[in-house]
Order: structure tokens, then C-alpha cells, then sequence
């Protein structure tokens, strides 16, 4: 059995950036991928999607954002180019075309077992990514067999898809993108909008994360906020990677042409039913919004910024149709398509080690597995901070993560 | 200052709520409740429900004592009129859970209420129970809520406040949302 220090597994931006942090410290490791570099924004992205972050905050450890658009939003293409470009940079020790069918904890460490070779480490860094497999209801098994159901994850763009009418479900940024992309297809798009996040693009001339960074919202830590559980499974923000609409929300689709109706319930005899609590969830999410943007404008009060920056403003509230209807039979014809925007989960299956809560979470404190000392979890949303969502946050994530493993190989244990 | 220089009491234990979301996250077959009413048919549409018992934190448990409803139709419908209609019943759960999350939201949030009343209407059209017009469901077509509170706190405050308490409303989720129903013969 081939031996090394630690074991990363999954070349993505995460992955990488704990790699560049190891060699930093001299811990000799490897980084093992299922694909090539930045996989899954190779194989599992739609080709018209932009990060929601501005070029200028996708950097990298060592690494930051050098072209001529610093405000613009790099496309899937880009993002390739820049992670393969930063695995280059760091000399990352990448393993490609390398899938790990099991990784076990034994008495001197960890035994990964990876295409047909065994291999031993004391550390394993998990960085395989947030969104391997898409969380589909269980409504979905209801379905009409006539229905073509499609996830973010295989779908490429309108053309794919059969003529007729489209029921997206799941009103992140996801939901809200292709329901616009879809729609502009010609085809008639049904968009069923349970909680959701609403943000503006831009906010008194400035993008959102320029915000959400300035008022310290993107550093908040994960032991700082009430509901963790909560804030980790919030769907993204109704963002797109774009400058030409401050807005891109419910109120724009409906203008557009989209039917908006509430979250997808059931679906009984192919009728799908939705539910009556959509002005709610419409409410909370502008209350919401309306909170943030008070605080950005006391920051900005605070910091004497006032004059610099033009007026505060609000954004209109979403408006609810009253005659949104409550149910939508899917056997009339009506509908040909339902694509599920209703997110992601990491797979984690082939880790073969008892540290999974009741929900089949690995548990975890900001990163650091409980209960198996040398295992750690890299790239998920909120893992350290609000950042860990983001491209940047592994900068961050990876320098306190490889400290704590460090201190853990000198500490001599096992 | 402290904080118990002005307090803030809805006569809500905000605290002990808390310890129970900790508490009952631990061990989640504890958090597994089973709510439960007797009916039995009185005369004509008159029934007397009955609600005494229910499963939960893992042991069978009483409420302080019996509570009796009586469930009738009024006399529009050529009923004695004994008591409340079911959907009457139905709107009586939402206010009364919207009511008291209402109050539990402000605890949390440090919001004194000094009053609270909801005006709740469902609008029916009985067409639809009569089976004279397949277009036109038996249920509610809408629910309308309307709460009047006088509290220290912004409109926007109280507007969170509602949001939140539909937001965390059992009887809330029940009514907007589909729940499986099973009716069989014993």
C-alpha cells in the first residue's frame, strides 16, 4: 500500500486551494480526482451560467482575479480556464481520472481505496463539492410518465427540452435563471416558489457583494449565527451573473410572462398542488431583504459614506397574483417538462466511516469531522462563514483548516 | 441598564421553548407528537368531540382536564344549530395557532403586546358541498386573516412578527399545504 501524508479528494477550487495551503506547510499529499480538474463545472453546468460573485472576489489563495472586467461575472468556460490555470500555479499534485470507491478509518489513520489501488494517509481532506446530486421531492415519483423531468445538473439549455410548457420548480438562483432562459425560449414557464432569498444585484450603484462583504455579513463565523442548520440550507440568492437588470426577482418573471404559483406539495392523480402560502413566503423574503438593505444603509451611515453613494431606495414589494391558482393538472398536456431547481446535496457515499448525524449529514464543526480525528470537510455552504459558500471563502477555510491539521500531524496522534 | 429593568412578558416561556428545541434535536423520538380528539354523533348533524390525551416527549400525556366541543349546522340548513360548523372549528385552529405564535414570536423578540385580536373570515361557496356545481371545490376558496395589535413596535416589526408566526404555524402548514388523510372503518 502507497503511503502519504494526506489525502485530498476532489480537484475543484477547494480542493486546490487546501492543496496550495499543504505545500505551503510542506505536508507531502496528494489531490485525488474522480475527472479532470474543475469536473463538475466541466460536465454539470449549463453553459449560459455566470458566478453570482463579481470577478473581483473569485480569487484564489495566491491568486486573485487579473483581467479587464473586475465588475463582470465570469461564465462556466471561464471558471474552467481559472481553476485549471490555479491548479497549474500551485503545482498541485493531482491524481485526474481517479474515482475513490471507499475511504476507511484504521489504526494509523485512513486507507483510501482508489480505482484499484490502496492508499494510506494520517489526514483526508474532503472537497468533492456541495452540489454532486440534485434534492429532488418526493412529489417526483408522482409524475405523469408523458412528463420529461430534467435537473440542473443534465440540463444544457431550452433546446433540449420538448415543446410545451415547462414547470420549474424551486425559486433559487437556479429556479429564478432558467425559469427567465427557459421563458425567453418561448416556451410557457410555471415557476413554483417556495422560501426564498431575494437580494437586488446592485444597491445604490454598488453589486450586493460588495455589501455583503463591506458590512462584515460574508465574515460572519459559523459559531456566531443563531441558526446554522438553517443558514446552510438556505436556498441561494435570487442573483444573476449579470449588470443589466439591479433586479433579477419574482416581480421581473411575472412581468415577463411567468406564471408564478406556490411551493409544490403533491402531486395526486397528476394534478400538482401548491401551496396556499405563497404571499408569506413572498413577504418574508422582501422583510428579509428589506433587513439587510437597512443594515448596508447604517453601515454606509456609519462609515461617512453617505455623500459618496447615491440615496438609499427600496425595491417595490413582490406582488402576488390573488387568482394564483392552487393546482395544476400535468396529464392535460399543459405542461411537457418539470426541471427540479430544488438544490443540491454532496455525496459522501463512499465514505465508510461512522460520522454521519440522523439525517445522514457528516457532523462538523467549521470544518473539522467530529469524531474522527485527521478527516476534514472543505467547500460547503457556511462551513466556517457565510464566504464558504463562495469561491473565495476556501481562501479562508483552507489556511485555518490546514493550521488545524498541521497541528494535528505534530501533535503526534496516532 | 439590565434587561430586567424592562422586562418583556407576553406570558410566553421563551426560555423553556428553547430548551426544548435543544433539548428534543438530542433526541428526536421524543419530538414525535400524536394529537388526538374522540367524536361521536349526538342527533341529526350534531357530535360532541372530545379532546383529553395525546403521545408525546415519549409518554402518553393528559391535558389539565376533558374539553368538550359540540360541532352542529345552523338553522339556515335546517339544523338546531348546537354548536360551531366544522369550518368554523377550522378557522377557531388557525387564529388560535397564528394567536400564539404571535405571542411567542414577540417574547423571543422582545416586543411587549398589549393587545392582539385576529378577524378571520374563509370564504365558501356551498355549491360545492351540495354537489351542484363540479367547477366549485367544497373547501375554502380563501382565508383571510386580519390582525389589529397594539404593541411597542414599528409596523415593519409586526409585519415579521405575522410573517414568522405563519411561517412556524402547524395549523397554517395543514391548510395551505396537502396533508395525507385516511378515513377507514374500524
Amino acid at each position: 500500500m502507497k503511503q502519504t501524508t494526506a489525502v485530498v479528494i476532489g480537484a475543484g477550487h477547494a480542493g486546490l486551494a487546501m492543496s496550495r495551503r499543504l505545500t505551503e506547510r510542506s505536508i507531502d499529499h496528494v489531490v485525488l480526482e474522480r475527472g479532470e480538474v474543475a469536473n463538475s463545472w466541466r460536465t454539470q453546468r449549463w453553459p449560459s451560467l455566470r458566478l453570482l460573485t463579481p470577478n473581483w472576489q473569485t480569487r484564489l489563495p495566491g491568486h486573485d482575479y487579473a483581467g479587464d472586467h473586475p465588475d463582470g461575472f465570469m461564465p462556466v468556460a471561464d471558471v474552467v480556464a481559472t481553476i485549471s490555470r490555479y491548479a497549474r500555479l500551485v503545482r498541485a499534485p493531482v491524481c485526474t481520472a481517479t474515482t475513490v470507491h471507499t475511504v476507511r478509518a484504521t489504526p494509523q489513520g485512513f486507507r483510501i481505496r482508489a480505482n484499484d489501488d490502496l492508499l494510506g494517509a494520517r489526514a483526508v481532506v474532503l472537497a468533492t463539492g456541495a452540489c454532486n446530486q440534485p434534492a429532488i421531492p418526493a412529489a417526483a415519483s408522482a409524475v405523469p410518465a408523458s412528463i420529461t423531468t430534467i435537473t440542473p445538473l443534465t440540463y444544457r439549455d431550452p433546446g433540449q427540452l420538448p415543446d410545451g410548457g415547462v414547470l420549474v420548480v424551486g425559486a433559487s438562483a437556479t429556479g429564478v435563471q432558467l425559469a427567465g432562459e427557459i421563458h425567453r425560449s418561448g416556451r410557457p414557464v410555471t415557476l413554483a416558489a417556495g422560501e426564498h432569498v431575494r437580494l437586488p444585484r446592485t444597491y445604490r450603484g454598488r453589486d450586493i457583494f460588495w455589501w455583503l462583504q463591506a458590512t462584515g455579513l460574508l465574515t460572519e463565523r459559523h459559531d456566531q449565527i443563531d441558526d446554522l442548520t438553517r443558514a446552510r440550507h438556505l436556498p441561494s440568492p435570487q442573483l444573476t451573473g449579470t449588470s443589466q437588470a439591479a433586479i433579477t426577482d419574482l416581480n421581473m418573471l411575472a412581468a415577463a410572462g411567468v406564471r408564478i404559483v406556490g411551493r409544490l406539495g403533491r402531486i395526486a392523480d397528476g394534478v400538482a398542488q401548491f401551496s396556499g402560502s405563497l404571499p408569506n413566503t413572498c413577504t418574508l423574503a422582501d422583510l428579509k431583504m428589506n433587513r439587510f438593505l437597512t443594515r448596508a444603509d447604517q453601515w454606509a451611515t456609519a462609515s461617512g459614506l453617505d455623500d459618496e453613494l447615491p440615496p438609499p431606495h427600496r425595491f417595490a414589494p413582490t406582488r402576488v397574483d390573488p387568482r394564483t391558482p392552487l393546482e395544476l393538472n400535468l396529464a392535460s398536456g399543459e405542461i411537457t417538462t418539470v426541471l427540479w431547481a430544488t438544490g443540491f446535496r454532496p455525496d459522501h457515499s463512499w465514505l465508510d466511516i461512522p460520522v454521519r448525524d440522523r439525517s445522514g449529514r457528516i457532523r462538523h464543526d467549521g470544518g473539522v469531522v467530529t469524531g474522527a480525528p485527521g478527516l476534514y470537510l472543505l467547500g460547503l455552504p457556511v462551513l466556517r462563514t457565510r464566504a464558504s459558500t463562495y469561491i473565495h471563502g476556501a481562501g479562508a477555510d483552507s489556511a485555518a483548516l490546514a493550521d488545524h491539521l498541521h497541528s494535528f500531524l505534530s501533535s503526534g496522534h496516532r | 441598564m439590565t434587561m430586567t429593568d424592562n422586562p418583556v412578558d407576553n406570558g410566553v416561556n421563551v426560555q423553556a421553548l428553547l430548551g426544548a428545541r435543544e433539548a428534543l434535536s438530542a433526541t428526536p423520538e421524543a419530538a414525535d407528537f400524536t394529537w388526538r380528539a374522540s367524536c361521536t354523533w349526538q342527533n341529526g348533524t350534531h357530535s360532541r368531540s372530545t379532546v383529553d390525551s395525546f403521545t408525546g416527549l415519549g409518554a402518553e400525556q393528559q391535558h389539565r382536564v376533558t374539553y368538550e366541543f359540540d360541532v352542529d349546522h345552523p338553522e339556515c340548513f335546517a339544523s338546531e344549530d348546537n354548536g360551531a360548523t366544522p369550518v368554523e372549528y377550522i378557522l377557531v385552529g388557525l387564529a388560535g395557532c397564528l394567536t400564539a405564535g404571535v405571542a411567542s414570536v414577540a417574547q423571543f423578540r422582545g416586543i411587549q403586546l398589549r393587545s392582539v385580536t385576529a378577524a378571520i373570515e374563509g370564504q365558501m361557496n356551498v355549491l360545492g358541498i351540495l354537489g351542484a356545481d363540479p367547477d366549485i371545490r367544497n373547501g375554502f376558496e380563501a382565508i383571510t386573516v386580519r390582525f389589529a395589535i397594539d404593541a411597542d413596535a414599528s409596523r415593519d416589526d409586526l409585519q415579521a412578527l405575522i410573517a414568522q408566526a405563519q411561517k412556524r404555524s402547524a395549523v397554517f402548514d395543514v391548510v395551505a399545504n396537502p396533508t395525507k388523510v385516511l378515513v377507514e372503518l374500524a
